[in-house]
C-alpha cells in the first residue's frame, strides 16, 4: 500500500471539506430565508464532521492530532482546491459551488466505496448517505432558481460562469494518480470528472442556464499542492484564533 | 434563547368593551379549566395582540440571538466546539421558524414579522444588543444565558396558546443541551490555564448586568400585567424567573471559583429569597429603546440579509419557477 499516495488522497479531501464547511457556516444567521440558513448550518456540520473523520484517518497514519491538523497549519500547507475557499458571495455564488461541488463529491465516494484501502472505503459508504442529501438540496434549488426570474437566471449564469474553471480544479490530477489507479485505492481524477461533467450537464438542462464550453475553460490548479488565493489564509487566522491563545489548552 | 423582558402594550381600560361578554367569560373560562386555546377558537382581539407581540419577541430574539454567538462558530477552538456551536446556534434559527409559524397562526406573516424588526418597530432580547468580544462570552451565552431562557420557557409553556406552548416543549428540549453544551465549555474554562480562567472570569464580569436585566424589569416597576397573568399569557412574574434563576445558578458559578460582580449578591436564609444590587433599569430602557452598544448592528445585519436574499424570494414566488418535489 502506498501510503504517501493515499495521505494525499485523503488530505485534499479533508481540506475541501474542512474549508467549505467552514465557509456553509458562514451563512448561519445570514440566509436568504431561515430554511436556507439552516440547511447551510446542517451541510457544514456535515462537512466539518466528514473532514475530522479524514483527519482521524491520517493520524492513523502517523500525523498529528486532527485539531492540530487542521487549527495549526499554514494557508501553503493545505490542500484543498481554490474552489471552496472562495469567498461566500451572494447566495447565487453559494449555490453554484455547492452544486458544483457537491455533485463531484457525492459521485467520489461512490467511487471510493469501492476502494482496496479499507478505512476510507468504509468512511466513504457511511458519509455518502450525507453527501446524497446535500447533491439533492443543491439540485433543488438549481432547477428552482435557474429557472424562475430573469434576475435569478442572470444571477446563476453569472456565478456559474465565475465558478466553473475553480472547480475544474477539483480534479487536479495528484503526482500518484497512476499508482492510486493500480493499486484499485481511487478510479483517478479523470474518470470522476467524466462522470461529474455528465451530472452536471444532465442537471443545467433542465434550467435556462448556458453551460460554458468545457474546452474553452482553463482550471485553476494549484490547490492541491498548497497554492492559494488570497482568501485563504484570512479564513485559517480566523478559524484558529482561539485555538492559537493556548494551543495546549483544553477549551 | 428569550428572557422575560416581554415588551407588553399598555392596556387601555376599555380594552375589552367590545368584546362579547358572553364569549369572553366562557374564554376565561376555559382558561381557568386550564385548556388550549387553538388558533380558530374565539379570543379576545386583546388577547390576539399581546401574544402575537409576545411570540414574535421571542422569535425576533432566537434570530439576532444567533448573531452574537455566530460570530464564534468561525473561530471555536477545535472540532468538537466547532461542531456543537454550529448545532446550537441553528438550533437557533430553527426556534424562530418555529415561533414565527406560531405567530402566523394568529393572523401576522412571517414577512410582516421581520419586516417590522428591521425597522425597529418590534422588539427582541434585549441581552443580544452587548457584545460577545471573546470565546468565554460564547460560553457564557451558551451556558447562563441559555439557562435563563429555560426558566422562563418553561413557565411559559404552561400558557394558555396552543401552538406558542407545543413550540416552547420542543425548543426548551432543545435548548437543554445547550445549557449542557454551555456548562461543559465554561468548567473547561473556569479549571483550564491561567489565561482561560481569567477570559472567563471578565465575561462573568462583563456579562452579569446584562443577565440580571434579562428577566425584565423588577415587578413593582413594570407594566401592570394582571390580566395577562389570568389569561395565562404571562405566567411568572419577572421577579419570580430572577430568583428561580439566581436560586440554581449562583452556587454553579461559585463552586467553579469564579466570582460574581455584586457584593450584595446572597441568599437570605430566612427569606429564602437572593438579595442583590437593583438592576440599572434606566440603562434597560435606554438599550430597549436602541441606545445599547450593539443596537444599531445587529439590525444592519438582519437588514442586509433580508435585502441580499429578496431575489431568492422573489424568484420561488414567481408563477413559472418550477416546483420541485423533494425526493425525501
Amino acid at each position: 500500500m502506498n501510503t504517501e499516495a493515499i495521505k494525499e488522497l485523503v488530505y485534499k479531501m479533508a481540506d475541501d471539506l474542512l474549508i467549505l464547511g467552514h465557509r456553509n457556516s458562514e451563512w448561519t444567521g445570514f440566509g436568504p430565508l431561515l430554511e436556507e440558513d439552516i440547511a447551510f448550518s446542517s451541510m457544514a456540520q456535515d462537512k466539518v464532521g466528514q473532514s475530522w473523520q479524514m483527519y482521524k484517518i491520517l493520524h492513523e497514519l502517523g500525523d498529528s492530532e486532527p485539531d492540530t491538523v487542521a487549527f495549526m497549519r499554514n494557508a501553503n500547507q493545505f490542500h484543498n482546491a481554490q474552489f471552496v475557499e472562495l469567498p461566500n458571495g451572494e447566495y447565487d455564488f453559494s449555490l453554484i459551488r455547492h452544486f458544483l461541488f457537491d455533485s463531484a463529491a457525492l459521485l467520489r465516494y461512490q467511487m471510493l466505496t469501492e476502494s482496496s484501502y479499507t478505512p476510507l472505503a468504509n468512511l466513504t459508504k457511511k458519509i455518502k448517505g450525507e453527501a446524497k442529501y446535500h447533491s439533492m438540496h443543491a439540485k433543488i434549488w438549481m432547477k428552482q432558481l435557474g429557472s424562475a426570474t430573469e434576475e435569478s437566471i442572470q444571477r446563476l449564469q453569472n456565478a456559474l460562469d465565475e465558478a466553473m474553471p475553480y472547480a475544474l480544479g477539483l480534479f487536479e490530477p495528484s503526482p500518484y494518480e497512476a499508482h492510486l489507479i493500480k493499486d484499485k485505492i481511487f478510479a483517478g481524477e479523470e474518470a470522476l470528472q467524466i462522470l461529474w461533467q455528465k451530472e452536471v450537464e444532465s442537471i443545467i438542462e433542465e434550467t435556462q442556464l448556458i453551460l460554458p464550453d468545457w474546452n474553452s475553460l482553463i482550471p485553476a490548479l494549484g490547490g492541491r499542492n498548497g497554492q492559494h488565493t488570497e482568501h485563504l489564509q484570512p479564513l485559517l487566522d480566523e478559524m484558529s484564533e482561539v485555538f492559537k491563545v493556548d494551543p495546549s489548552a483544553d477549551w | 434563547m428569550y428572557g422575560g423582558g416581554n415588551v407588553f402594550e399598555r392596556m387601555k381600560a376599555t380594552a375589552l368593551v367590545d368584546e362579547d361578554p358572553r364569549k369572553l367569560a366562557e374564554f376565561e373560562a376555559r382558561i381557568e379549566r386550564g385548556e388550549k386555546i387553538e388558533p380558530k377558537d374565539w379570543m379576545p382581539q386583546l388577547y390576539r395582540k399581546q401574544l402575537i407581540r409576545m411570540i414574535e419577541q421571542h422569535a425576533h430574539s432566537e434570530i439576532i440571538g444567533a448573531l452574537p454567538e455566530g460570530t464564534w462558530i468561525t473561530r471555536a477552538p477545535g472540532f468538537k466546539r466547532k461542531l456543537a456551536l454550529m448545532a446550537k446556534v441553528q438550533d437557533e434559527v430553527g426556534h424562530a421558524q418555529l415561533l414565527y409559524a406560531a405567530a402566523e397562526t394568529l393572523g401576522k406573516s412571517r414577512e410582516k414579522m421581520i419586516d417590522d424588526l428591521i425597522t425597529g418597530k418590534s422588539k427582541y432580547s434585549n441581552i443580544f444588543n452587548y457584545p460577545a468580544f471573546t470565546w468565554a462570552d460564547s460560553c457564557f451565552i451558551s451556558w447562563l444565558v441559555d439557562a435563563g431562557a429555560i426558566v422562563n420557557q418553561l413557565a411559559n409553556a404552561k400558557g394558555s396558546y396552543g401552538p406558542y406552548c407545543r413550540a416552547l416543549e420542543r425548543i426548551c428540549a432543545e435548548e437543554s443541551f445547550h445549557l449542557k453544551y454551555g456548562h461543559h465549555c465554561v468548567i473547561h474554562m473556569a479549571t483550564g490555564s491561567k489565561k482561560q480562567r481569567e477570559m472567563m472570569q471578565a465575561a462573568i464580569n462583563r456579562w452579569w448586568p446584562p443577565m440580571m436585566h434579562f428577566f425584565g424589569p423588577s415587578d413593582t416597576i413594570s407594566v401592570h400585567s394582571e390580566i395577562l397573568m389570568k389569561w395565562k399569557v404571562k405566567m411568572a412574574s419577572n421577579d419570580a424567573c430572577r430568583q428561580q434563576f439566581l436560586d440554581m445558578y449562583v452556587p454553579k458559578i461559585w463552586e467553579l471559583g469564579l466570582t460574581i460582580p455584586d457584593k450584595n449578591l446572597q441568599k437570605n436564609n430566612e427569606t429564602g429569597q437572593w438579595e442583590y444590587t437593583e438592576p440599572d433599569w434606566d440603562e434597560f430602557k435606554r438599550v430597549i429603546n436602541g441606545d445599547g452598544p450593539c443596537n444599531k448592528e445587529r439590525l444592519a445585519v438582519r437588514r442586509t440579509a433580508e435585502e441580499r436574499g429578496r431575489w431568492v424570494r422573489e424568484a420561488l414566488l414567481a408563477p413559472k419557477t418550477k416546483y420541485i418535489t423533494p425526493l425525501a
